[in-house]
């Protein structure tokens, strides 16, 4: 270490300022990575040595009950979601509508459904018939609850509906995002409101909705799982029905979390396309 | 000048809660008039130029442009509310421009000026289209068509702006305070275009504080202050000879 003060000559100043850089050596970054690098070589190595059969694993990942979960699963997050988007943006709509009996519709169905767990609400819906045994408007139709409210129906309903109440909330601070003096804009062109919403709005509010709409989604997937409660047939209640039968528990659970992953990383990179289609216009502003 | 009256306001009254923002303001603008609403801030300038359009309601008194009576209907000695619809239809034939340009920053320039007449008014969106490249040419961005907003710069948003409001092919436009929110560099080429719009016949109403404009483009000058029109007439003499101290006062303090 050599003297840093300022020198009386400006000759000498001018060699220092020639002098080589030399990054800054992170040694403690090193030795943290080290020990978590030593920390995960002795996870993996738990689990391969562990008492999971891993050509079990291998074997049952593309079993056609598998596949057939995978699609189920698809499925049922592909109709909840649609559910629950359709009725977020109902709702969110409603909060903004400045109709107060829609608007307090609206609050108390927010209230409900976010408030009651997920599985207690799918619970509910697949025993609707113990409290309405038939369904239908007297003298033009009819039928058993029993037979309408299928596992499909059920879990659909179920995870749709409570869904819709945190997605209007989603929705809701899209379109609070959306400058005022862009509805203005709009009404001076002659639009109507529901044209300001659909042309101008939501399409502005959409960048805002995406990421944390993506987010759901995603748990969306996951959550579906709890639809192998009421014996919808997807990834997960068929992995149990599958281990329920040849005892290889820990095997079939690593083939479904394998493929809760493979759906959730495909999911993540369709929803980066989709960001990118929205940010249309504005200067991408990705870091702080 | 003696052609049609395009806008007329008759005591109008606005308040917003305890503030009267708006105390019996009456004003005529003839076709082909470009007329500048000058006064300090909080006069109640943009208010009235917002009640025009119906960006705010009035509490009392009435407003007609283009021969109709604004967001009322008359049934006998009633004025009953319009539907949501029937505002829509009245403002396109009234085009504002904003202080902040409110340009949709999702479309293009194009996109802007189309959108209106492809959307509200049914035109096809290539007769759109070929109307939109003529406007933007006519505001000297016939380059910048593909170019989102953002990608602009004030003064180019603000021509943009002044497009979007031309392609609803509007018998009106109303300015509010259209270069107060541009760098100084930038406010000569949106004034530029407000007079070749001015020299074309459009009538104009424009809240402003360019005194070179009201006094070298606009017809006639009105002054409001807390929220009365104190003084209405040619421009000429309202700016140099005012009737009412409190125009000179407003006259003396921006000109220094």
């Amino acid at each position: 270490m050599t003297d840093t003060t300022l020198p009386q000559s400006s000759r000498d100043a001018h060699d220092i300022a020639h002098l080589e850089l030399v990054p800054r050596r992170h040694v403690g970054r090193m030795i943290f990575a080290a020990i978590v690098l030593l920390m995960v070589a002795l996870l993996v190595r738990a689990f391969v040595v562990g008492q999971i059969e891993w050509p079990v694993v291998g074997q049952f990942l593309f079993a056609p009950v598998i596949i057939q979960g995978i699609w189920n699963t698809l499925l049922m997050t592909v109709a909840a979601m649609s559910l629950g988007i359709a009725l977020g943006v109902l709702i969110a709509i409603m909060r903004i509508s400045g109709n107060p009996v829609l608007e307090y519709i609206a609050l108390v169905y927010v209230w409900i459904f976010r408030g009651a767990p997920a599985l207690l609400q799918l619970l509910l819906w697949f025993n609707l018939a113990l409290i309405f045994p038939t369904m239908g408007i007297p003298g033009l139709f009819e039928f058993n609850t029993v037979e309408v409210m299928t596992p499909f129906v059920a879990a659909m309903l179920g995870l749709g509906i409570q869904q819709g109440a945190y997605t209007s909330e989603v929705v809701r601070s899209g379109l609070l995002s959306v400058d005022a003096g862009q509805y203005e804009a709009a009404r001076t062109i002659g639009m109507t409101g529901m044209q300001t919403l659909r042309r101008i709005v939501l399409p502005q509010a959409m960048r805002v909705m995406v990421p944390p709409v993506g987010n759901e989604v995603i748990s969306m997937v996951k959550l579906t799982s709890l639809a192998s409660v009421i014996q919808y047939s997807e990834i997960l209640h068929n992995a149990q029905v599958i281990y329920y039968a040849n005892t290889r528990v820990l095997e079939l659970l690593m083939v479904a979390s394998f493929w809760y992953l493979a759906i959730v990383t495909v999911l993540s990179l369709i929803q980066s396309r989709i960001e990118r289609y929205y940010a249309r216009g504005t200067r991408g502003r990705t870091t702080i | 000048m003696t052609s049609e009256i395009l806008v007329k306001a008759v005591d109008v009254c606005k308040s917003f809660g305890t503030f009267k923002a708006l105390q019996d303001v009456s004003l005529e603008v003839r076709k082909g008039e470009v007329s500048c609403i000058i006064g300090p801030s909080g006069s109640g300038k943009s208010t009235f130029l917002r009640c025009i359009n119906l960006l705010e309601r009035i509490d009392s008194g009435a407003i007609w442009a283009n021969g109709e009576l604004i967001g009322y209907r008359r049934d006998g000695n009633k004025l009953y509310e319009m539907s949501d619809a029937e505002i829509a239809r009245q403002r396109r034939g009234i085009g504002m421009v904003f202080q902040r340009f409110n340009l949709f920053p999702h479309k293009t320039a194009l996109e802007n000026v189309v959108e209106g007449p492809v959307q509200v008014l049914g035109e096809s969106p290539k007769a759109a289209r070929d109307h939109a490249l003529e406007l933007l040419k006519r505001v000297g961005l016939a380059d910048k068509a593909g170019s989102y907003p953002a990608e602009l710069s004030g003064g180019q948003q603000q021509r943009v702006a002044i497009a979007r409001a031309m392609g609803m092919r509007p018998s009106l436009i109303l300015f509010d305070e259209p270069t107060s929110a541009l760098d100084p560099e930038l406010v000569a080429e949106v004034l530029d275009v407000m007079n070749d719009l001015a020299a074309s016949g459009m009538t104009m109403i424009v809240v402003t504080h360019e005194m070179g404009f009201a006094r070298n483009v606009s017809n006639t000058v009105a002054f409001m202050d807390g929220g009365r029109l104190i003084e209405h007439g040619p421009s000429a003499r309202v700016l140099t000879q005012p009737d009412n101290p409190r125009t000179a006062d407003f006259l003396k303090a921006v000109q220094r």
